[in-house]
């Protein structure tokens, strides 16, 4: 039998297969080029760029919990410009799409963000994060509230000509309705989930475990909200959609793909296996091999429900 | 890189602390003292991440099966204090587990005829082993300060006197060396023409960072810290640089930029 076709298109960008790197946990891609072939993936998303570069929290900030970690890093990013002298020179020599991650601390930064970054060469789309659960400003602000997310994604939408990617937060009432808004104000895809917000405690010195008191749970712990998540997305918003949560086998990635998604982001899994994105995408091909499928795409949204 | 290791040995040397011998990749035969291994204990999601430890010694040997060439391996040196540490030290010989090594910025050996001052506490002796090891195959003077709340946390001295290291321990119990801190020993022995290697709890990294500082020797730390990845992406490991401030935040990552620092780069309470 001929090899699967693992290709998917997302918002106009082609990717050899449906395996992206999820924001904050792939670095800018250089820290990964040890162990797996960055041009055996689909997708790179760069760690959050911000209009200035960005210091985080302070320590502990992250902590492993029951099938899953607490993160509290606060966004610590080299800022835009940083990345564009010092990172993307690096990654334009890659053959693999990469998408900028972007956030701004108000909503005019994300603009300039999002324009400083338009016309860049090496850039295939930009994710813009409105899901933060770590930082007082930006971020999740825009993430709850229905009228706060059209306004930034259609200041986003105004500033850039690439493909726009809005990550969505699970820390909501209603995912769908979020998902709307989004799409009403010209997002061209939807990342979801961005990380639960959760707590640690530690008992015997009765204090929060981050110093940050709360904090971002992602890992398997986390994949059967982000898959429900993506389903009821999926029957109500035509966009396409990149699944994340606590994928850490091409089993979980296909998953994500019947529950509608076109595309799947590894994260937390690249922590504990910095070469899961390639074996994921391997993973996915050889069980269409074993079912004899001939393209990944067949299953998007194939679920029966 | 990433390496499939097969465990050799993995003897508990003191109450709850072991000493584990690993297979492991040619390349680390060339690992710097102070690098470090993230471990995954096992292949299932609890628990999740792995856990770094200290290279405690790399070396090479030959199998007793017929055919084999020499093989590298790596030992590390490990308190059992939770989970992942737990099923760690049930490990058997021919257990697998998976390493990245070698990782992170080791220690710098300085220039011929100093004293070299080796001050550790409790897991902390671990990198100080290889260096050690290093230290006396280059012919230098080596000393070392080894502490701990009791006996039981001194671990390994008799390998360190094997090499033909000067010991001097101090346990705040008494229970063996001088009652006290190995800070306060350190103190009486500390002069120039020193260089000082220091791995241990962050009390006592601090109290020698300033002392070391105080009388202008040379001194380098390694740093412990919470870490995912070990590689530099997750951000979780950082530590305050010497000139952080809330308005100009300057964090170091201890997985890449650490774990070994020079005691002037980070900022000391």
């Amino acid at each position: 039998m001929q090899r699967p076709d693992m290709s998917v298109v997302l918002a106009g960008i082609p990717m050899r297969n449906p395996v992206m790197t999820a924001s904050g946990t792939f670095g800018y891609g250089a820290e990964f080029a040890d162990y797996l072939d960055l041009e055996s993936i689909g997708a790179m998303v760069t760690k959050g760029l911000s209009l200035k570069p960005k210091a985080g929290n302070p320590t502990p900030r992250i902590v492993e919990t029951q099938g899953g970690m607490l993160n509290a890093i606060g966004l610590q990013n080299v800022g835009i410009d940083a990345f564009i002298e010092q990172k993307l020179p690096y990654l334009k020599n890659v053959n693999t799409p990469v998408i900028a991650n972007l956030y701004g601390n108000t909503l005019e930064e994300y603009g300039e963000v999002a324009s400083r970054l338009d016309g860049l060469a090496g850039v295939a789309g930009i994710e813009v994060n409105i899901s933060c659960p770590n930082v007082k400003q930006g971020g999740i602000v825009f993430g709850t509230d229905p009228g706060a997310a059209k306004e930034v994604v259609s200041l986003v939408k105004r500033n850039t000509s690439k493909p726009l990617i809005v990550k969505l937060s699970p820390n909501v009432t209603d995912v769908v309705l979020m998902a709307k808004a989004c799409a009403d104000a010209g997002a061209d895809a939807l990342s979801l989930i961005n990380t639960l917000t959760g707590m640690a405690i530690d008992l015997d010195r009765r204090r929060p475990v981050l110093a940050n008191v709360t904090g971002g749970l992602s890992g398997p712990a986390i994949k059967p909200v982000a898959l429900r998540m993506v389903w009821q997305v999926a029957k109500a918003v035509k966009l396409p959609l990149i699944g994340i949560g606590g994928i850490m086998n091409g089993r979980d990635a296909l998953e994500f793909m019947l529950a509608g998604a076109t595309a799947i982001q590894v994260g937390t899994a690249s922590f504990l296996d910095p070469s899961a994105a390639q074996r994921i995408a391997q993973e996915m091909e050889q069980y269409l091999v074993e079912q004899g499928i001939e393209s990944v795409r067949s299953l998007i949204g194939a679920l029966e429900a | 890189m990433q390496f499939k290791s097969m465990v050799i040995s993995n003897v508990e040397v003191s109450p709850n602390y072991f000493r584990m011998r690993m297979s492991a990749p040619e390349e680390l035969a060339s690992a710097v003292p102070g690098q470090f291994v993230m471990l995954k204990v096992n292949d299932a999601i609890d628990p999740l991440l792995r856990r770094p430890f200290g290279l405690f010694d790399v070396g090479s040997f030959v199998p007793e099966y017929a055919g084999c060439g020499t093989q590298v391996y790596c030992e590390i040196l490990y308190k059992v204090v939770g989970k992942g540490t737990k099923i760690l030290s049930a490990l058997h010989h021919g257990d697998l587990v998976d390493l990245l090594v070698p990782l992170g910025k080791g220690f710098q050996m300085g220039p011929a005829g100093e004293e070299k001052v080796l001050v550790g506490g409790g897991v902390g002796l671990a990198p100080l082993y290889y260096l050690a090891k290093e230290l006396k195959q280059r012919g230098e003077k080596v000393r070392l300060f080894a502490g701990g709340r009791n006996r039981d946390d001194v671990l390994c001295i008799t390998e360190f006197e094997r090499l033909g290291v000067e010991t001097y321990v101090a346990t705040d119990d008494g229970t063996l060396g001088e009652r006290g801190f190995v800070t306060q020993v350190l103190e009486r022995h500390l002069g120039t023409g020193m260089r000082i290697f220091a791995c241990g709890p962050t009390p006592m990294l601090n109290a020698v960072a300033k002392m070391s500082q105080k009388l202008g020797v040379p001194c380098q730390v390694s740093m412990e810290a919470y870490m995912a990845c070990g590689v530099g992406a997750c951000l979780g490991c950082v530590m305050k640089g010497a000139n952080h401030s809330d308005e100009t935040p300057d964090y170091r990552c201890v997985c890449k930029d650490g774990p070994v620092f020079d005691s002037f780069e980070l900022q000391w309470s």
